[in-house]
């Protein structure tokens, strides 16, 4: 009796003794505590609409429930299936395509021995990261318009015929593909160069002693030393399969694969959230996006610790 | 500071003729490589300085033909583009102060491990970056804030941003010794003094990572405007390219659009590009040095 009537001042004394000590940060925290709160966790609870069945007038709380009626309809729809599929079509291309490169790039620019000759390459291929959306679609939209753009100008004055590179669908997803790997190729080096970087140096005397050539020592030596940083990042690019980026696909898009081959899911979602007014099927797309993602990333980070890399999160 | 190395090789090894047959398709390759990034670029620059009548004849590839600067003339002449200019610039500054301000306030508190809270707080913070509300309820959200079709609906939402508290936080973590702040707290120093005279100060370099980081994302973005300014007078200058090159391809922005996209010249296009390109061009050498910098903190960890 005495003994807990005398700690419990003791702990109220620490307490207060811990806020006069503290209390400059918590008031720190409080000012982005609040945008996070207001700008990142409240839009979450407008989620709910997933399984509302969202009516303008009732507003996001004054909707009737329906349950998954949402994600049943997104899903029996070949429509709405369609958009996830091409979501995964287009990343997965993105992957096939886009992963390599700037690993080979990165071994192509170490094997470079003047510095100033590297130093000029690498200013050149990272400027695309550095442009925006509307501009990079900008620039090939103006090369690749079937009448008037320069590849289709010139390929006509040497006998070819004009290719309608952005009306044709299979051809669109191969230009935006292409665009993706020019965009990132450039940028993506810069990890690996790191990564090379931290192989030693001694590793390369000694295979050349051993009278190893370029590529043998390319393949012994290089590739194996930055394993770890491509399993990571392969791992990190697998978790975003799902994942779409609207600037992206709709700055490329045009009229005639709006809804064909650049129809993913964030263009769906502004499509028939923002201009059709349809919230909760929106809503419900990307919350399916989402789950999968953090999913998708759980797992991914799980395979990566087991393999024994540093993981993501 | 962090420029990128490679492995160092013995530069006298003696190279066979193998090894220069490979040296010489090393750099043929990566000069092709160089070109394909630079030339869509070069080619549009040549437009934009070019006489009408020669784009339209399809004479210019990577060079101006008929050098003409009457697409410049005619876009600095535009009030609406010098206006979607100014704006762009009065966005990009405030949405850049703000987001250092979240950043910093954010990432010190963060590093004191004696803190009550700081790991369910940084968890708040990270989880953001895997998982969010999305855009109808971040759209709803700006009409209830009464912010919807303002500026401040591109200078808030986006300025609290976990990664780049995760990279101020790792920089503090690790380039700022504990020490040197214990020193300032036994002069009697309070935690805001130690943040703005010594961890501040030392900081500089990240600090200006991270406003390019903030400031370039900023001038790049279209997406936001797209979804939340509908008056054509508020246009950030990306959106205002994306309309005027025609990009808009469904009902809703078409009428949009309409408005705002009149017919144009293809060579006045191509200047709007360039213009819009300027600023990112003008600080490219700043911007490549810093992002690099802040690429290689961020590897760190996140």
């Amino acid at each position: 009796m005495t003994s807990a009537a005398a700690t419990l001042p003791a702990k109220k004394q620490k307490a207060r003794n811990y806020m006069r000590r503290y209390w400059p940060l918590y008031v720190m925290l409080l000012i982005p505590l609040s945008f996070c709160l207001l700008f990142k966790y409240w839009p979450m609870t407008g989620l709910v609409m997933a399984f509302k069945d969202f009516g303008m007038m009732e507003g996001i709380w004054g909707s009737q429930w329906n349950g998954i009626e949402n994600f049943r309809y997104l899903f029996s729809r070949s429509d709405s299936v369609n958009v996830i599929l091409q979501t995964l079509k287009l990343n997965v291309l993105d992957l096939v395509f886009g992963f390599p490169m700037p690993i080979i790039l990165a071994i192509m620019l170490n094997e470079v021995s003047s510095k100033s000759f590297k130093r000029v390459t690498q200013t050149v291929i990272y400027l695309p990261h550095f442009l925006s959306w509307v501009i990079i679609a900008s620039l090939f939209l103006t090369m690749l318009r079937t009448e008037t753009g320069m590849i289709n100008t010139i390929s006509a004055s040497m006998g070819g015929k004009k290719v309608p590179y952005l009306e044709d669908n299979t051809l669109w997803q191969v230009v935006y593909v292409f665009i993706g790997v020019w965009q990132s190729m450039g940028w993506g080096t810069i990890i690996y160069l790191a990564a090379i970087t931290g192989i030693s140096a001694e590793l390369y005397e000694a295979a050349t002693v051993d009278g190893a050539g370029r590529f043998n020592k390319i393949w012994h030596i290089t590739l194996p030393g930055i394993r770890g940083t491509v399993v990571t990042l392969l791992i990190m690019n697998l978790g975003r399969i799902l994942g779409s980026s609207f600037e992206r696909v709709n700055s490329l898009s045009n009229p005639y694969v709006v809804l064909k081959s650049a129809n993913v899911i964030s263009t769906y979602i502004y499509r028939v959230g923002l201009a059709n007014g349809k919230y909760h099927f929106a809503t419900a797309m990307g919350l399916f996006q989402n789950v999968i993602g953090v999913a998708l990333i759980l797992v991914s980070d799980r395979i990566a610790k087991s393999l024994g890399e540093s993981g993501l999160i | 500071m962090t420029g990128i190395k490679t492995a160092k090789r013995p530069s006298a090894i003696k190279k066979g003729a193998g090894g220069i047959v490979f040296d010489i398709i090393n750099h043929a390759l990566l000069v092709i490589v160089a070109l394909m990034c630079l030339l869509p670029f070069l080619h549009v620059m040549a437009m934009s300085l070019s006489s009408n009548g020669a784009v339209i004849s399809q004479k210019v590839l990577f060079w101006p033909v008929d050098l003409s600067f009457e697409g410049y003339r005619m876009v600095t002449a535009d009030a609406s583009m010098m206006r979607s200019l100014l704006l762009t610039v009065i966005i990009t500054v405030a949405f850049t102060v703000l987001g250092m301000i979240l950043t910093v306030f954010a990432a010190y508190p963060l590093t004191k491990k004696e803190l009550k809270g700081r790991g369910v707080i940084a968890f708040m913070f990270m989880f953001t970056m895997y998982f969010g509300g999305g855009l109808i309820p971040e759209f709803l959200l700006m009409n209830d804030l009464g912010i919807f079709n303002t500026l401040w609906s591109l200078i808030l939402p986006l300025a609290f941003s976990a990664y780049n508290i995760i990279i101020m936080r790792s920089f503090i973590e690790a380039s700022i010794p504990a020490s040197l702040e214990e020193a300032a707290f036994l002069d009697g120093a309070s935690y805001w003094s130690v943040l703005f005279r010594v961890v501040i100060p030392l900081s500089k370099p990240v600090l200006a990572t991270l406003c390019l980081f903030f400031a370039v994302g900023r001038w790049n973005a279209y997406g936001d405007a797209l979804y939340y300014i509908k008056t054509s007078t508020l246009y950030p200058l990306q959106l205002k390219l994306y309309y005027l090159m025609g990009m808009a391809t469904d009902s809703a922005n078409l009428a949009e659009g309409g408005a705002a996209s009149y017919v144009t010249g293809e060579v006045v296009k191509a200047t709007c590009v360039m213009f819009a390109t300027l600023p990112i061009i003008i600080l490219y050498p700043f911007l490549q040095r810093y992002f690099v910098t802040g690429i290689m903190i961020g590897a760190v960890k996140g």
